[in-house]
């Protein structure tokens, strides 16, 4: 019963996407204000109804119902209680629930929270969001309908993938939906401001909290997979330029383009067209993420559900809404009329050209995605790049990027001045030949490219504590406090934010470099030196799990003969289905990573282990934290909970 | 209206040209589970690779003669393997599986067997890619069906999951293996 009435749910809730979509545009033509103001509460409406469907499906998951086709080929009885949940949006049918749940939550908020807004822009970016909302329903029910019951029901659910039952892949796809959908308000409000034919600083300050709520979202989403394959595959990678992980660095890269551009429209009233340009491809590129995982078009681990008619539909969607929305670009991008002019040395130039060279990023990456699928189209053949590929043309992109990064603040807005910019960056100048003098005078010439990367990354990081240090220092002490209590939250959110990047990119080099692995076969009581460390196995036991059984090895790590810890590698054994996964145990100390992961024990009790030791893998996740944090902050700052004057 | 804007939307409908040729030929049931034709119905092209240290039993073409097999394209630096990894360990007893390990260090590809289990009768190293290009492969995880003549009859891309199997490999396994 529940059950179908997720299912009726779902299409009413169509029902409202549909009213929403269309009554408040024919309201604004026509002058009704009545039609107009229908948009907030059918935003309302639509999310609470999704949200019963949701509920739905999450209890017919929690209780097991089998005789739910969807739960019957996805969960198991012997499941935690975790992963059964998480198994609602492990699946294609489900996935694409939570998907338009989040989309529909995006629109209440704006229902609820837009109060300072227009009316006519609100109803106009509400009624763009229920177009969306109505073509993924329409998907959802007619080609992926989770609802569909499975008659006689089944004994015994089919189980979840192993692999992906784990508490930081659990929270990951609704990290990145939110990232993914959240940048779908920005695309909302760009049409709508295109439809008014009407782009102002008025106008940036409004959207700018969604699009940094979605960045911040995407960024944590993709840096949870990341840490995830990290210590879940098993040897040890944090970054495959999997197609699936593409299709989320790809829009994160044009949102982060979205980000800058469109501070040059909330300052300076310029970029405008770049910065609805890049709104409506950074949502583009999300439902290309969404299309590319769902058709089976691309073949890749995530790819679960592959299926063509699925890709079919998906594809018609995406050509409807971005082709739709280019060609209304395209007709009414020329009334928008760009306000300063300015140099390039300025605060403007260095934000235009790091969007740009985002921008070309994000396009680099998409290319060498969606390579094999071009090269076979135009009969070249099957071929498919890889890491190399990547490696060689997005980091020859990053270096100019992250040069600028550091001059780009220090800019006055309009026209920078040389001789000033030059003057402000002896810190980062000395800091980037320090780092590279230490490494090579550390590691000799033969650390040349770690050397300049480290160099790279200290130069960003000296120069943007520099600028906060101006901004905040003066004579006196309680005159320095002052300054940085009132110094804006979004240039805190700035300095975190790149801050964050320099203390990334140093992990991104550090790791590359100086990784250091060893495998060696081990019997019990046998030790292998790394790194200055010596690796013990002291011993290996049986022990069950949940649903699983595991070989589990101690192992114990020396340094100076003084223990550093005691690590518990496991090999485990699913049962249902059966599957084996590697669960390999990490010690960090904030700079290292000593990483031990377990194969199979053969008959002599000898086991396979291998080793790494990984200098500067926490910082990855640190620089992306602080990036993230950076978000944050950014996004309480004050402009935001301040109502804007009205009609600016 | 200014040309210049307008190239966004002829970059994506390009694009999305491109995907639907795609999407009609998956559709046609063509690539990407098909090999080109020109491969299919041949002879196994002559090789002989090297063992993986401490494995023995290395895979020459003329292994490939006198029973229907399977051969199998992996990795130990791929992801894809790992999936099909598991469901090649319980069918290993319907068929001999013989390996490929592609583009790999040996002592890698061999530990990597070592912790995963080894499904394989025999295994071959090809570092630079000699006989993987002879095969036609395009990536990892790739599975070739090989007829008791030697001759290729068949190609599946991706990880081989119980329904491949049950709908695709196996019928025609069976098939080729009736006199």
């Amino acid at each position: 019963m529940m059950v179908e009435l997720g299912h009726f749910a779902l299409v009413l809730a169509l029902m409202v996407a549909v009213v929403q979509a269309s009554v408040p545009l024919f309201g604004t033509r026509r002058g009704e204000a009545g039609w107009v103001a229908v948009a907030g509460p059918a935003a309302v409406v639509q999310f609470l109804l999704i949200a019963c469907a949701f509920g739905a499906l999450m209890h017919a998951y929690i209780v097991s119902d089998f005789s739910v086709y969807n739960v019957a080929a996805h969960s198991h009885t012997a499941k935690p209680l975790l992963y059964k949940i998480a198994g609602v949006w492990g699946n294609h049918e489900g996935s694409l629930v939570l998907w338009v749940l989040i989309l529909s939550m995006f629109g209440m908020a704006l229902a609820l929270a837009g109060r300072t807004l227009p009316p006519v822009l609100q109803a106009r970016t509400l009624s763009v969001q229920a177009m969306v909302g109505a073509g993924f329903l329409l998907f959802i029910l007619f080609t992926s309908n989770p609802f569909q019951r499975l008659d006689p029901p089944a004994a015994e659910g089919q189980g979840l993938n192993p692999l992906l039952q784990d508490p930081g892949l659990a929270f990951h796809p609704p990290l990145l939906y939110l990232g993914y959908v959240g940048f779908s308000m920005a695309f909302s409000f760009a049409i709508a401001a295109l439809m008014e034919g009407r782009v102002d600083p008025a106008w940036a300050r409004w959207v700018r909290p969604w699009t940094l709520a979605a960045w911040v979202f995407l960024t944590l989403g993709t840096i949870l997979g990341s840490w995830w394959a990290y210590y879940e595959l098993g040897w040890g990678g944090w970054w495959y330029w999997d197609p699936v992980e593409n299709a989320a660095f790809i829009p994160w890269l044009a949102g982060t383009a979205l980000l800058h551009a469109a501070v040059v429209v909330e300052r300076r009233d310029g970029l405008k067209k770049w910065t609805i340009l890049l709104a409506i491809i950074t949502f583009a590129l999300s439902l290309l993420g969404t299309f590319l995982v769902r058709s089976g078009i691309l073949t890749s681990v995530h790819a679960f559900a592959a299926d063509p008619a699925r890709g079919v539909f998906v594809l018609v969607l995406l050509a409807v809404t971005v082709g739709g929305s280019l060609s209304l670009f395209a007709v009414r991008a020329p009334a928008l009329q760009g306000g300063g002019l300015f140099a390039v040395v300025s605060r403007e130039g260095g934000l235009l050209f790091s969007s740009v060279l985002l921008a070309v990023a994000a396009a680099t990456v998409l290319l060498g995605t969606l390579y094999p699928l071009l090269a076979e189209a135009l009969g070249f053949g099957k071929l498919s790049v890889g890491a190399p590929f990547f490696n060689r043309t997005f980091v020859p992109l990053m270096i100019p990027l992250l040069l600028v990064m550091a001059i780009g603040p220090l800019l006055a807005w309009k026209r920078g001045e040389g001789k000033t910019m030059a003057r402000r960056l002896w810190p980062a100048v000395l800091a980037a030949g320090v780092a590279g003098g230490v490494v090579l005078a550390w590691g000799g010439s033969h650390e040349l490219a770690a050397a300049g990367g480290m160099g790279v990354a200290a130069w960003l990081g000296a120069a943007t504590l520099a600028e906060w240090a101006r901004r905040v220092f003066q004579n006196s002490l309680s005159d320095s406090w002052r300054r940085a209590v009132s110094l804006p939250r979004a240039a805190y959110g700035m300095t975190l934010a790149h801050g964050g990047l320099a203390v990334l990119v140093a992990g991104v080099v550090g790791a590359t470099a100086w990784e250091a692995e060893k495998v060696a076969r081990l019997h019990t009581g046998e030790s292998l030196e790394l790194a200055g460390y010596t690796f013990i196995l002291t011993g290996l036991e049986t022990v069950a799990g949940p649903n699983y059984q595991a070989e589990r090895g101690t192992v114990v790590v020396r340094r100076n003969e003084a223990v550093v810890t005691t690590l518990y590698p496991e090999q485990r054994r699913y049962t249902h289905p059966p599957q084996p996964t590697t669960e390999a145990a990490i010690h960090s100390t904030g700079f290292i990573d000593l990483y031990v992961a377990m194969g199979e024990t053969d008959e002599s009790g000898g086991v396979t282990v291998r080793l790494y030791s990984k200098p500067f893998v926490p910082w990855l996740w640190y620089g992306a934290g602080l990036m993230a944090l950076g978000g944050i902050v950014s996004l309480s700052d004050r402009r935001h909970r301040v109502a804007p004057p009205r009609g600016v | 209206m200014r040309p210049a804007l307008i190239v966004p939307l002829v970059v994506f409908l390009g694009l999305v040209s491109v995907f639907m040729l795609r999407l009609i030929a998956l559709g046609e049931g063509e690539t990407p589970n098909r090999l080109p034709s020109v491969l299919i119905d041949r002879p196994v092209p002559a090789f002989a690779l090297p063992e993986l240290p401490g494995r023995g039993r290395p895979l020459r073409s003329e292994d490939l003669k006198g029973q229907v097999s399977l051969v199998n394209i992996f990795g130990s630096w791929c992801v894809a393997c790992l999936v099909e990894h598991p469901f090649l360990m319980r069918i290993k007893r319907l068929v001999p599986i013989h390996g490929i390990d592609w583009r790999d260090k040996a002592e890698q590809g061999a530990a990597w067997l070592r912790r995963q289990g080894d499904p394989y009768d025999r295994v071959g190293w090809d570092p630079d890619s000699r006989v993987a290009i002879d095969f036609g492969v395009t990536g990892a995880p790739e599975t070739f069906i090989v007829d008791a003549a030697g001759m290729i009859r068949y190609k599946h891309i991706g990880p081989v999951t119980p329904k491949v199997w049950e709908e695709t490999l196996w019928p025609l396994i069976e098939r080729l293996r009736r006199p």
